[in-house]
This record gives C-alpha cells, structure tokens and sequence, in this order.
C-alpha cells in the first residue's frame, strides 16, 4: 500500500455503465450513467461488487434485479469489464474502466 | 325536506378480472349484467406475472408478482385499481447467508380481516414471505423458511416441477389470524396454527404414487387447495394424484375423486370453492395419462362440478368448443366471483379466457389472442 498524505484529496475512481433496456426504468431512461466510488487504494482496484452497489444507491431497486440475495449475478445477466465478460462480483475493476450490463436471454 | 320516496336498491357489482399472463397484465371489466367485457391492457409488457390480485379488504390495492426473462422477481403494488403502480422497495428474497435465491414470485395472499396491510407471498423454491405494509416490504417467515425440517418436507431446490418447485394456496382462516395452511408442489399440505412460527405436515388420506412410501407424511404434490364457502373448516384439495375434502377437525383427507368418469380422471390444476356453498365445487380436469400432457382430456374441454360435497361430479361444457380443444389451465387460471348466481372464469395457456355467469351450465369466450395466461382473479 502507497502512504499518502493525510491531506490529499481522496482518490476518486469513475466508470461509465452501461445499462440494458430492460433496466433503464430504474435509471431514469438512462443507457448509461457514470458511477463515482472512493478507491480503496492505489493498488486494489474496487470490485464489482461494489459499483453495483453504488449504483443501487443511486437508483434503488435496480440491483436486485440483476443480482440475488446470495450476491450472484442472474443467470440471464452477463457483466462486461471493458472486454472482457465476468460473473465473479470481486473481480476487481481498476477506474476509468468501462462496464457494460447486458440482459442476455433467448427464446420466446 | 320530502323524504325521498326513492327505494334505495342494493349495488349490482361489477365484475373485474385480473388476467395475469407471461408477458404482462390485461383487465376485462363487466358491465352490470356481466354480458359485456372490456379488455384492457397490457400493463407490464413483457413482464412474466404468476400472480396479479386485489385485495378484498379495501377493494383499491392490488399486488403483482412478477419478473422477467433475465430480471430478478419484484413484486408490484397499486393503491389505485391499477392505474398507478409502485415497486416494492424489498422484495421477498432469502436470507443472505442461506445460499437460496428466489427465482419467481408465484403466489400472493392478502392477510386476515383484522390485520390491514398484511400480505403473504409464497415463492419458487419454496419460500413463506410477509409484508406488513401493503407489499412494500417483505421478510422471510422463519417459522416456515428456517425450519429445521424445511429441506425434508421441500427436497431440493432444483425438485419439483419442471419450471422449479412452488410454494402456493396460503390460506388464512377467516376466524383467527394465526391459523393458516399452505401447500407446496412438492411438499404437501401444512398447517400452523401459531401465525408462521411453526408448522405441520397434513397429508393424511392422500395418495403419492410417486413415492415409494405407501403413506409418506410428507413429499405429496397437492396443485391447489381451497377453503369451502363460508365454511373453512372444509377444504378441496386438488392433487396430483385427485381429488380430496378434508372435514377438520380431522387431519385425513378423503378421496372425493371416485365420482369422476374414469375416462376423464381426476387430475388437473385449479379448484374452485362455491363462494357460499361449502358443498359446491369446480374443477378443470386434465389428462393426466403416461407423460402427464396435461390437456383437456380428448380435446374436449369442461369444468366438473359436485353439489354434494364432492361424492358425485357432472360435467359442464355448454359453450365450450366440442372437439380440437386442448386448453391446459394453470392452477390461479381458474375463478369465481361473489355475485348471485356466481360468476365463474377460466383462463387458457394458450390466451383465452372463458365466462360463465350461471355457475358454469355456459360459457362464453370473454377474450382471445392474449400470451399464455397464468392467473385469473375476481374482483368488485
């Protein structure tokens, strides 16, 4: 871990998601909306886990729609980290990464 | 001020039924005589509802339990008759720690008279939950959820039917708020009579072939189970494996499908109690033969009902199509309302929904053409 001086500015991580149509009620018509969350430190990148969280706390409800109670994504929901698809909700996720929920379902 | 010479007539009910179907809602409102149906909808497009209803305490609120193809389960509740909606901001959902998702609200229950605000909510995989605020909040019912004999009495998350097992048929007993039954496909039938906090398997008399067991107390596959009219100390039970009746304070469910032509069967999905006669009843017979099609026995639809407590049942099918009809009804498809003479509803897999307002002697078509229907309500 990087010691920082007590009066830096905290370290701000930023990411653009993006939202599939079937949850742009919770985010207000939104398609993509850019999340903001402290970052634990220079060296660990927050996880997954934790976006969704902080975009649950922007717009309630749309979280438990895409993960269960167990913190497990649906099985109809694929994450991407930049380009690359996750289901692990620790992966962590460096700032400034792009994330992009898909609702992934066949059939009628 | 003349006294008015106008008598006052008591208020000829309208009827609304609450089309709860794969791929959202649809309304079908009455007008006085019950001859005319408007349909309206859809609501929730695309949304997949196992269960949409009003709550007969105060006649405004309705609930939805639904979800979609890749959403998680929510539930959906209108103060309004269904013109504004509102999610609940805690959905029915397991205890974190207890490695359980819910994947489906299937079925909704207002609570006791006494009780306003009160819900319950059975889930797939099984899962008793409650809110005490209109549906806004829901909490697990540990009594039943954390059980220490729940895993025997479910089996398995992935047992049961093909689309996972389900929790359905809570029922609260009219007289005390306390006692309460529920029903599991597969599970069985179970009573409490302490409000949740414990409870009872209650599957004596009744058939699982399915079993090897030839008396199990548990692990039956009751479909839907139903007080009588104006008299819960009676229940129907229709079961996988028939019919039953069960007279408490007795615990053994008597067969009361014998009195079915054995060309017909006594399997099918919904039953529907008389709603002031605790001897009368409806069924939905389905075939039930080798791999269980589940269609109206030889393409010849018709409901089935009994007088007389369940000995003897005579088929109603006036108005039905005669032949090449092979309608499967889901155990919430099948209703009746509380108007004299009773109203009854059922409503098709494959989009129809069927009336009958002379207590099932005929039907008419009410509307076609909709998504695969799932539940079919009465309210006003």
């Amino acid at each position: 871990m990087v010691a920082r001086p007590a009066d830096d500015p905290p370290m701000i991580a930023r990411y653009r998601v993006k939202i599939p149509s079937p949850l742009v009620s919770y985010t207000l018509g939104h398609d993509e909306v850019i999340v903001t969350l402290p970052e634990l430190s220079p060296d660990h990148a927050p996880p997954l886990r934790a976006i969704v969280a902080a975009l649950d706390s922007s717009f309630p409800g749309i979280r438990f729609r895409m993960v269960d109670e167990q913190g497990e994504l649906r099985p109809h929901i694929a994450v991407f980290v930049g380009s690359k698809a996750v289901r692990d909700m620790a992966t962590p996720v460096p700032p400034d990464t792009d994330v992009m929920i898909v609702a992934a379902l066949s059939g009628g | 001020m003349a006294a008015s010479t106008r008598t006052a007539r008591p208020a000829v009910r309208r009827i609304t039924l609450l089309v709860a179907t794969r791929k959202g809602l649809w309304t079908l409102a009455s007008d006085a005589a019950r001859s005319r149906w408007t349909l309206a909808g859809p609501r929730f497009l695309g949304h997949n509802l196992h269960h949409v209803l009003a709550d007969p305490r105060d006649g405004k609120c309705w609930l939805a339990a639904a979800r979609t193809g890749h959403l998680g389960p929510t539930v959906f509740r209108s103060a309004d008759r269904g013109r504004t909606w509102s999610e609940a901001s805690k959905p029915p959902a397991f205890r974190s720690d207890g490695g359980r998702s819910v994947d489906h609200v299937f079925w909704l229950t207002p609570g006791h008279a006494s009780e306003p605000g009160v819900w319950y909510a059975g889930t797939s995989p099984q899962g008793l939950f409650r809110s005490v605020d209109g549906g806004a909040t829901w909490a697990g019912v540990a009594g039943f959820n954390e059980h220490p004999q729940r895993k025997a009495w479910c089996g398995g998350d992935q047992d049961g039917t093909p689309d996972g097992p389900k929790m359905h048929s809570i029922l609260v007993d009219p007289r005390d708020a306390g006692h309460l039954y529920l029903a599991m496909s597969s599970g069985g039938v179970f009573e409490s009579t302490d409000g949740g906090a414990d409870w009872k398997p209650m599957n004596r008399g009744v058939r699982a072939d399915f079993l090897p067991q030839p008396a199990p107390e548990f692990g039956h596959d009751p479909h839907c189970v139903r007080f009588a009219g104006s008299s819960p100390d009676r229940l129907w039970q229709q079961n996988h494996c028939g019919l039953y009746r069960l007279d408490r304070p007795s615990t053994e469910w008597v067969d009361v499908g014998v009195g079915m032509p054995k060309s017909v069967g006594a399997v099918g999905f919904p039953i529907v109690a008389h709603p002031r006669d605790p001897d009368a009843a409806w069924i939905f017979p389905m075939d039930g033969a080798d791999v269980w099609p589940r269609t109206s026995p030889g393409g010849r639809p018709a409901v089935y009902r009994t007088l007389d407590g369940g000995r003897t049942w005579r088929r109603q099918s006036q108005g039905f199509p005669a032949s090449q009809a092979w309608w499967t009804v889901k155990r919430q498809a099948m209703t009746v309302d509380a108007r004299e003479p009773a109203g009854l509803y059922v409503g098709t897999t494959s989009g129809e929904v069927w009336g009958s307002r002379d207590e099932g002697r005929s039907w008419r078509c009410l509307a076609r053409n909709l998504p695969q229907i799932q539940a079919v309500e009465a309210t006003g």
